[in-house]
């Protein structure tokens, strides 16, 4: 029972209007609650000033019952606090994770030169010196072989292939696949499979094998042919007009899932809403998602802050698009929407920003592990070989530098549910540590979050069935 | 909850959450409380020991074995440290007396650790 006697005052949430309610984002559970008149006089009168049951009882128009009882569920639900507060433990990383995803580099090799690329670029954490530059089977085989016995317990895994390109190393990833499909069957378990390309390499027997194997392409590709200015061949030439028909035909024969296009955007590339339309309606991609590039701030590339609020207004005319779709019931292929969605959905409350070093590890051609694809070939972020399995010291010390509980900075923004400081690699790249936050972008992700918490108010209350589609966590 | 209303499936958590630590006990016969069915009650009847409950008409005369059955559960079948003495080192003699449970259950000692 919650003392009566005590005085109450505004606990941790983001309070916001969407279809014509008050609702509440409770941080840091991530519960989303609509507010009835008497609680959100209640909440109203105390983010005025702290007060007991007492007061607020002969101060509000509500029959003192209701105003009690009001008082009580907001503070079982943490958005009010007494004097005593809450106590909550303190968390620690989880021991022995199991494994969900493992993303394969096949190769670091690469035949494009794009210019802001984190893995040759002048801000690259790779040291490949010395290593082999494609993965062998023997690696391949080993990395299958760790991923479904640590993941026991999970019915479906997952196998990312990246690169450098690659497509550069598809005899491998045929095989990969064939064998990898095998041991699922065997085990009972499922198993899927997506790759990111330049597109470059695609041709009818690659597509034709990523669609009998339901294999999910990503394709890298910024735009129209001056959109992709930054990705270019090594003697400076255009890659769209080699990738546009490859495209085409990838979208036309690929039927099994749905195709997406992975935009980078840079101080040049920040028409969002055209860029969208470019690659749905005239090259047919179904999903679009859009990411900042990974830089130190001083390169000719980097968005600054114009720039990024440039950004931010056009994710938001998109994003009501996406609303206005999703209130007929149709789907929105804008996935920086979606994929917030989801996990304002489920309520997720994260430990950490991603699944990195927990249930996803990359694994370099030299069979080096990594905490994901983009770390791949370090040696200072090597978490292991995939011959001896995880480092399970090195393991820890990254999981507790990334852990939202040692990022200070994040613990008043009602944004870390979901952000939790961001991405590892870019908080390197930017600060020479993965567990740092990143500052650099807080007002965007904020600014981000508030818009998303908008759009799923006004979905969650005029439009609940669309939201069936978010019902299954991720991860199962 | 009545002045809030659950949206995403965290606040249904947490409302759910809520019942549970406010909610009345409930027998196994009612259905447990709403938002956890099915409802089993925590501990020992991870092993199926009828008796610790009602019988079908809500009192304790057709049970399958006999109330004071319960607390050989306890006691002995048990791998958790319940509010019963422990048999293997200080109290082996605690039921020494008790032959069967049903008649001679008046006779378990008592024990002041």
């Amino acid at each position: 029972m919650t003392a009566l006697a005590s005085a109450f005052s505004p606990a941790e949430y983001r309070s916001f209007e969407a279809a014509g309610e008050r609702l509440l984002y409770l941080v840091p559970s991530g519960g989303i609650f609509v507010l009835n008149p008497v609680s959100r006089a209640v909440l109203e009168a105390l983010e005025h000033s702290a007060a007991t049951p007492e007061e607020l009882a002969a101060q509000l128009p509500f029959p003192s019952d209701a105003i009690h009882e009001a008082i009580e569920e907001l503070h079982q639900a943490h958005a009010i606090r007494d004097e005593r507060g809450f106590t909550i433990p303190p968390q620690t990383p989880p021991d022995r994770f199991p494994l969900q995803t493992m993303v394969l580099n096949l190769t670091n090799q690469c035949n494009l030169s794009c210019q802001y690329c984190y893995e040759f670029g002048e801000d690259k954490v790779a040291t490949p010196e010395g290593k082999p530059k494609f993965m062998d089977w023997d690696t391949a085989r080993q990395s299958v072989d760790y991923l479904f016995a640590e993941s026991a317990g999970r019915r479906a895994i997952h196998v990312t292939f990246f690169g450098g390109e690659t497509l550069m190393n598809f005899p491998l990833l045929e095989r990969v696949v064939l064998y990898a499909e095998e041991k699922a069957k065997a085990e009972g378990r499922y198993i899927d499979f997506s790759l990111t390309t330049n597109a470059t390499l695609l041709n009818d027997k690659v597509i034709g094998f990523l669609a009998e194997h339901h294999i999910g392409v990503t394709v890298s590709i910024d735009g129209n042919a001056q959109d992709n200015a930054l990705r270019v061949f090594a003697n400076g030439k255009s890659s769209y007009e080699i990738i546009e028909p490859k495209i085409r035909a990838l979208l036309a024969q690929h039927k099994t899932r749905a195709i997406a296009a992975r935009v980078t955007l840079t101080a040049q590339v920040t028409d969002v809403v055209r860029i969208y339309r470019h690659l749905t309606q005239d090259l047919g991609f179904h999903e679009v998602g859009f990411a900042p590039v990974t830089t130190s701030p001083n390169r000719l590339y980097a968005i600054e802050t114009p720039g990024m609020n440039k950004v931010l207004s056009q994710f938001e005319e998109l994003a009501h698009d996406y609303l206005a779709a999703a209130m007929r019931g149709e789907a929105h292929g804008f996935s920086n929407v979606s994929d917030t969605l989801a996990e304002l959905h489920q309520g997720v409350s994260k430990s950490h920003p991603c699944g990195a070093g927990l249930g996803l590890v990359g694994v370099g051609p030299s069979g080096d592990i990594a905490p994901c694809h983009r770390f791949v070939d370090s040696d200072t972020h090597a978490l292991g070989h995939i011959s001896t399995g995880l480092d399970r010291d090195k393991q820890n010390d990254f999981l507790s530098r990334g852990h939202i509980g040692a990022k200070y900075d994040c613990h008043s923004c009602f944004a870390r549910p979901l952000c939790a400081g961001g991405c590892h690699h870019e908080a390197f790249v930017r600060y020479g540590d993965t567990g740092h936050p990143n500052l650099h972008y807080c007002d965007w992700i904020r600014g981000w979050t508030d818009l998303c918490l908008r759009i799923y108010g006004e979905i969650a209350v005029r439009n609940p069935e669309y939201l069936d589609r978010f019902e299954q966590r991720k991860a199962v | 909850m009545r002045h809030l209303k659950a949206l995403n499936k965290k606040a249904r958590r947490i409302e759910e959450y809520v019942a549970a630590t406010e909610g009345d006990v409930f027998a196994l016969q009612q259905g447990g409380p709403p938002g956890q069915r099915p409802h089993y009650p925590m501990g020992c009847s991870i092993v199926f020991s009828p008796g610790w409950e009602v019988d079908a008409t809500g009192g304790t005369a057709g049970l399958c074995q006999p109330v004071e059955r319960d607390l050989y559960d306890c006691y002995i079948s048990c791998y958790w440290p319940a509010q019963v003495p422990d048999h293997l080192n200080n109290y082996p003699d605690w039921t020494k007396k008790c032959a069967a449970a049903t008649k001679d259950w008046r006779n378990i000692d008592l024990v002041f650790p």
